[in-house]
């Protein structure tokens, strides 16, 4: 993931930031997405 | 001290920072700002719990829409040069203060509290979260920008999709009376204030200079830097214009379905679904076409980085425009040309919008695309008064039965759509004679060396 320059010493704890920062925005965004989709089989 | 931590300078990432941490932020602040869309939730829950008219219940959500345009617009130049930390966390405090206002207004038996709170304080935060991450993103993802605004303003196709649910389950939870309905704002209002706010802690800008792994160094020769071109100077362009008429007719034709699509469905399909069928796929349909319209925002605006973006705005106009036709005369009765023909032009809608910031940085450069983008987006205020206008006026005014009441609209749609693929033909590139001086260019908006230059041209 890190991709900028050479990682530091914290880089262990930059790659738990990502873990956390994306699960925050995706476990809700998927639980948005599901409910959706269970509609749409009254479609057919 | 508390200025100094939301400032610009506040937030040049450290060597080390993963320019993936940049969409997570971005998507907080537009996945919240998103449950706009899902307003007809609570709208329902205000007609019934306060006994109030469709009308009424409508107000809190057109007047955030407005204030959207305009906040957008007029902030758009603070927020370039206060940075997106700035941005984000006066979006957040706006947002979720607007639920809390109206909290406060149903509580006391207040709605003009809900239209101010909501649609006043709420939709500023609307338009200032809009477009906080959109310069930020385009700078760290210079090599794949359309990739980049596509996540986050997808995230605000996809806000709808949280907050509706949610919405329906606190309403049942807390009731639809006016005590449930303070509560479910006041949650909301919590709910968001927490959310949002990973996207202020969490967002940084570049350092200057800085390019992505692989690109090529950037040029020590301004002439060889690409467009640099002012805010002032390029709503005095042409191209700015024609963006402007792509981005109005594109939004005017997609709100030419999602307006009525739930009725569009009933009157296309009454003689060929089952009378107790109809409710449930019609509700269907307008899931998909949300689908369609967030998947869009990610997947056509990340293509535009492959094939361009003004062939990506051909497709969307010139095919888009075909797409209508094909409803009209093919439609009625068939499901698969009518799906097929729908679900484009719905994620032809949403990756307009998606797709426009990267159209404006290939044209005026990321110099002070933040706000352009943020007067760009008064196309969509007027697309927002347009399309009703056209779907619901003559729709409402046709004596017509089925399919044929949308013939008047849907070819006008066809034909906005058309001038809006004339309007993309149009556009240039802009003259170098318009970018800014090499000075200006060397320390944009927000940087030490622009308040050096500011604070120079004072003394």
């Amino acid at each position: 993931m890190t991709d900028h320059t050479a990682a530091g010493p914290s880089s262990a704890g930059r790659t738990v930031l990502a873990v956390v920062a994306w699960l925050w925005v995706l476990i809700p965004f998927l639980y948005g997405v599901y409910s959706l989709v269970l509609k749409i089989p009254a479609l057919f | 001290m508390a200025g100094g931590f939301f400032d610009r300078s506040a937030i040049v990432a450290p060597p080390g920072w993963s320019r993936w941490l940049v969409p997570p932020a971005a998507l907080a602040v537009h996945l919240g700002i998103g449950q706009a869309y899902a307003w007809s939730v609570l709208k329902t829950g205000l007609s019934q719990g306060l006994g109030l008219s469709g009308t009424a219940t409508a107000l809190p959500f057109q007047l955030a829409i407005v204030m959207l345009g305009l906040s957008a617009a007029i902030v758009g130049t603070t927020v370039e040069r206060r940075g997106p930390r700035w941005a984000m966390a006066v979006s957040t405090a706006c947002f979720a203060a607007g639920f809390l206002i109206s909290a406060g207004g149903i509580a006391l038996d207040q709605y003009w509290l809900v239209v101010v709170g909501y649609g006043g304080v709420g939709g500023i935060g609307l338009g200032i979260g809009y477009i906080s991450p959109v310069s930020t993103l385009i700078k760290w993802f210079v090599d794949r920008p359309g990739m980049a605004t596509g996540i986050a303003i997808m995230g605000f196709g996809g806000g709808a999709l949280i907050a509706s649910p949610v919405e329906s389950a606190l309403l049942g939870a807390f009731g639809r009376t006016p005590g449930g309905l303070a509560s479910t704002f006041a949650v909301m209002g919590v709910a968001y204030a927490i959310f949002m706010s990973l996207g202020w802690l969490l967002i940084r800008v570049p350092p200057e200079g800085w390019r992505p792994p692989g690109a090529p160094a950037e040029s020590e020769d301004p002439a060889q830097q690409g467009p640099a071109v002012s805010v002032s100077k390029a709503v005095r362009l042409p191209q700015f214009w024609f963006l402007w008429i792509v981005l109005c007719f594109n939004v005017t034709a997609g709100i030419g379905i999602l307006e009525r699509a739930d009725g569009i469905f009933r009157d296309f399909f009454r003689t060929t679904t089952a009378e107790q069928q109809l409710a449930a796929a019609a509700a269907a349909f307008v899931a998909i076409l949300s689908l369609a319209n967030m998947l869009g925002r990610f997947v056509w605006s990340s293509t535009s980085d492959l094939v361009g973006r003004k062939n990506i705005y051909r497709v969307y106009l010139g095919l888009g425009a075909l797409l209508y036709l094909a409803i009209l005369t093919l439609g009625e009765g068939n499901k698969v040309i009518f799906l097929i023909a729908s679900l484009l032009i719905l994620s032809f809608y949403g990756a307009g919008f998606a797709t426009v910031p990267a159209y404006l940085k290939d044209l005026f450069g990321t110099y002070q695309v933040g706000a352009i983008h943020g007067r760009l987006l008064t196309a969509w205020s007027a697309a927002g008064v347009l399309g009703p206008l056209i779907v619901n006026a003559i729709v409402d005014a046709s004596d017509a039965e089925g399919p044929a009441k949308y013939t008047t609209s849907f070819i006008i749609m066809t034909g906005l759509l058309a001038v809006g693929f004339v309007a993309n033909e149009l556009i240039r590139p802009v003259d170098p004679k318009h970018y800014v001086s090499d000075a200006e260019r060397a320390a944009p908006e927000g940087s030490a060396a622009a308040e050096e230059r500011r604070q120079g041209a004072s003394r």
